[in-house]
């Protein structure tokens, strides 16, 4: 038996027709070997604009192992009247004796703007049972989206796609409150993070945690909101305060943004500063000094962060903080992956972050 | 708008508050030693493993490595060889730069293990790490030799002062077998123990590293509806089989020595045996866990001479066929001396002694070239008091079975009766099937990266407890004088086979062993 995959398509159809053919696919496949079995660990839905729908398909291609087990993608023209679909079941290995060869799902559901208003009778039908069930908006449709909120528990988004800051950090404030929210811009932030609670792990640094008094963060020139999101992320862990930010320099390519948070008595400086010569999504460096004296550095290098620590009294030691790259693939993937598990860290984070963010119409300016 | 949160005081003495909802929880800055560092086990197993760490972006902060073995040669040649190594073994092509950066840690010092001047050219590389990094670095020894020496670097490590460091954790890892009978790995406790604290201490049994055997703790200790049934009451019988289909293939050396009882049973077996038969611990650290495994060994009878022969089982396979190919009997595997009476099937029936558990057989077996590789643990519950479908036709009923399959497709199954479709009540049993691989979307770490992160972090919940080595040998080592002292003639079977007649001596009537 080959890998060849099972495929059912059907013009004008309907919600029981493709679910009846799901069941049809599966119980053939099932019969041609018993090594076949349904994945079963997670919906996802997608609604895409038809014309980007390649884009978003190269994306969800490129998530190595983490693919939604099933995958139902609704592929949105405007002026589309009839519903047309396609289902393909794929398996990622050949059926051998005592093995498991498991299948995996995917719905093409093309629909038009009629349809809009009956999205969560067309999805609900397609849903396995009883599986979480991630929802995907790469490009917007917030009032779809809305629509199928109660068919999921979690939703992905990427707070960095949205160019006003405090649109980004407010719609996943809302989200936040009926759903799990998984922010790629959140998951970008994951190894800094760990670096920088490592650096602190040892108990006589951990003091120095209370002594911090400057944190500047250096980030691709569409990624302030991934730094806001970091500042947040401290703020709330460290119990700061953060006062509204202002903009010190703005541009299409580079910006500064300056603010200060306060710990009792203590007030921190923060700054967050664009760094145009990084190509890809998310942070290029994060730099901690203390009252004490010390500083630290962690910047994005070849085959991991590069560390600098420089003490009190001047000594200096730089190494390397060994992990490879994820790419934005697997940055995707860690977000289907992450809708299974439960962050207690990212809204407080978001919400600390809104705190901070700079009067909305010269961040809009900024980011112009 | 400003958001205000406490100030938390003593930060130096509270939990670190940025770990909080992070996976990976950051690991003490570390000097790894490997003794055995060219050995098949550090070059298949320990250095890839720590290649897939540094990928995932999972060892310390600070890491070094250092490779002790006996042959001279440059660091430059043993990082060769480490590259070689992770790129033949690796589970993911390596990323060149970080695999650059892993090999730049690494050195490489030569000598014999009983040599003093080895250990004092090992304390120069960790001090030489130590102020490079300007900070206390902890030491893991990873003991990867033959067993043999485990005793003599153990002690030679106390001699040169490095069992101990100020302001840093000192830890030795010992690899199995940890002895080779209960007299062995009682002397081998007692020197590794003027050295160390048992707390330093961390004893391999990589079985307990594997997701699977974890899970099997998830499985009892996480789901309420097994507790009330899983006792006397409602169990019958248990049977635990590890069944491999291979034969001994290049290990004839180590597995002539060893035969099956002390190469899975004594280790690998009791901890699955353990892992059903203990107590929910109060909390899961690995002080309450361990206490709760060593209950269930004391609470097995030491077998006595007189019970041997009806409650322990060998043999030998012969040749036969597997994998549709014909395949040589055990004596003539290259490397196996004709006359050999080294047992490659050893099967036992246990009790576990205790308000839980009496009454109710353990089966346990192990053996090579049987008809598949499969391990798994089979709780057969007791039959229903009165069957109303007793007619001509129903006799498919059977008690219900969960069966726990570690592998080679984890999963969890139930048998229960069901109905066969038609007009009349016939009865046949159908299995509710869990599959772990079609629920989970990651691939499982190897166990090596698992118990390597474990011992830096000093987490010894998947490690041996000295008393629970010894407990497993107290079971095992009158079974291993009894057929030392009994060579022949050997039971056989027949290699690709289910095992030997003999087996089905042990089983209580009307208990069966299941298909392998």
């Amino acid at each position: 038996m080959s890998r060849t995959d099972a495929v059912w398509s059907e013009q004008d159809t309907t919600p029981d027709a493709i679910e009846r053919a799901l069941r049809e696919l599966l119980a053939e496949r099932h019969a041609e070997s018993e090594s076949f079995v349904p994945a079963r660990v997670l919906n996802m839905i997608v609604f895409v604009e038809d014309e980007w729908g390649g884009e978003i398909a190269n994306r969800l291609r490129n998530v190595g192992r983490y693919h939604a087990s099933r995958l139902l993608v609704l592929s949105h023209e405007p002026r589309r009247e009839r519903l047309d679909a396609r289902v393909t079941i794929v398996s990622d290995a050949d059926p051998a004796p005592g093995e498991l060869a498991l299948l995996r799902e995917t719905v093409i559901v093309r629909l038009g703007d009629r349809h809009l208003d009956d999205l969560f009778t067309i999805a609900d039908p397609l849903m396995v049972s009883d599986l979480p069930t991630l929802l995907w908006f790469p490009h917007g449709h917030p009032d779809a989206a809305d629509a199928l909120l109660a068919l999921a528990q979690a939703a992905l988004i990427d707070s960095i796609e949205e160019p006003v800051w405090r649109s980004a950090i407010d719609r996943a404030c809302e989200l936040s409150k009926s759903l799990y929210v998984v922010d790629l811009a959140w998951l970008r932030s994951t190894p800094w993070r760990e670096r920088v609670a490592a650096t602190f792990d040892p108990p006589r640094t951990r003091a120095e945690l209370a002594l911090l008094s400057e944190v500047a963060i250096s980030h691709h020139p569409d990624s302030t909101v991934a730094a806001l999101l970091l500042i947040g992320w401290l703020s709330s862990r460290l119990g700061w305060t953060l006062e509204p930010a202002r903009i010190s320099s703005s541009g299409p390519r580079a910006s500064c943004v300056e603010g200060e948070a306060r710990a009792g008595e203590r007030r921190l400086a923060l700054s967050l500063r664009s760094a145009p010569e990084l190509e890809v999504p998310g942070l290029a460096g994060v730099a901690l000094a203390s009252e004490s004296g010390l500083r630290l550095a962690l910047d994005r290098g070849p085959g991991g962060l590069r560390a600098r620590r420089r003490e009190p009294d001047g000594e200096e030691r730089t190494w390397t903080l060994l992990g490879a790259s994820r790419g934005e693939g697997g940055i995707l993937g860690e977000g289907i992956r992450a809708a299974l598990l439960r962050d207690p860290t990212y809204t407080p984070a978001l919400r600390a972050a809104q705190a901070m963010l700079p009067d909305e119409t010269h961040a809009a300016a900024a980011t112009a | 708008m400003s958001v205000t949160r406490e100030q938390p005081a003593a930060l130096s003495e509270a939990e670190n508050p940025l770990t909080a909802g992070l996976e990976r929880l950051p690991v003490p800055a570390t000097t790894l030693v490997i003794f055995g560092a060219t050995g098949d086990l550090a070059r298949r197993k320990l250095l890839p493993a720590l290649y897939n760490l540094a990928h995932d972006g999972a060892l310390p902060q600070r890491f070094h490595l250092v490779g002790v073995a006996r042959r001279e040669k440059a660091h430059e040649d043993y990082r060769a060889e480490c590259e070689q190594a992770i790129r033949q073994f690796s589970r993911r092509p390596p990323d060149a730069t970080v695999l650059q950066g892993l090999l730049e840690q690494v050195k490489y010092v030569p000598g014999v293990f009983d040599d003093e001047g080895v250990y004092a050219a090992l304390g120069e590389v960790l001090d030489e790490f130590q102020e490079r990094a300007g900070e206390p670095l902890n030491r893991v020894f990873y003991l990867s030799t033959a067993p043999s020496f485990f005793p003599v670097i153990v002690e030679q490590l106390g001699h040169s002062e490095l069992a101990h460091l100020k302001d840093a954790d000192v830890r030795v890892v010992i690899e199995k077998p940890f002895g080779t009978t209960l007299a062995e790995a009682e002397e081998l406790n007692r020197r590794v123990l003027a050295i160390f604290d048992e707390s330093q201490v961390f004893r391999i049994d990589h079985y307990l590293g594997k997701e699977t055997v974890q899970n099997m703790m998830a499985f009892r200790f996480a789901n309420g509806m097994f507790e009330p049934l899983w006792n006397r009451n409602y169990i019958d019988s248990v049977q635990i089989t590890a069944a491999e289909d291979i034969g001994i293939g290049s290990r004839a050396a180590y597995y002539d020595a060893a035969g099956a009882l002390r190469d899975l049973i004594q280790n690998h077996m009791l901890q699955l045996l353990c892992h059903v038969a203990m107590e929910p611990p109060g909390s899961f650290t690995a002080e309450e866990v361990r206490n709760e495994k060593v209950k269930i060994l004391h609470a097995i009878p030491q077998p006595t001479a007189a019970e041997i022969a009806n409650m322990a089982v060998r043999a030998q396979y012969t040749a036969g066929h597997a994998g549709g190919e014909d395949v040589p009997g055990y004596v003539s595997e290259p490397g196996v001396p004709e006359d050999s009476t080294t047992e490659t099937y050893a099967a036992l029936r246990l009790e576990v002694d205790n308000w839980r558990w009496a009454g109710v057989p353990f089966y346990i077996r192990t053996g090579k070239r049987l008809a598949r590789k499969i391990t798994e643990i089979a709780v057969t519950l007791k039959p229903v008091p009165h069957l109303a479908f007793s007619h001509a036709g129903s006799l498919g009923v059977q008690p219900n079975q969960l069966v726990l399959t570690l592998q080679p497709n984890e999963g969890v199954s139930l048998r229960l009766g069901a109905k066969i479709p038609g007009t009349r009540m016939i009865i046949r049993p159908v299995n509710m099937q869990f599959l772990y691989g079609t629920s989970f979307l990651s691939q499982s770490p190897e166990a090596y990266e698992r118990l390597i992160t474990d011992a830096m972090r000093g987490d010894a919940t998947l490690f041996t407890r000295n008393d629970e080595v010894e407990a497993q040998w107290r079971i095992c080592d009158p079974i291993v004088q009894y057929w030392a002292r009994a060579p022949g003639p050997l039971p056989h079977y027949q290699a690709g086979s289910q095992g030997p007649a003999e087996a089905g001596e042990l089983l209580r009537q009307g208990d069966g062993w299941r298909a392998i």
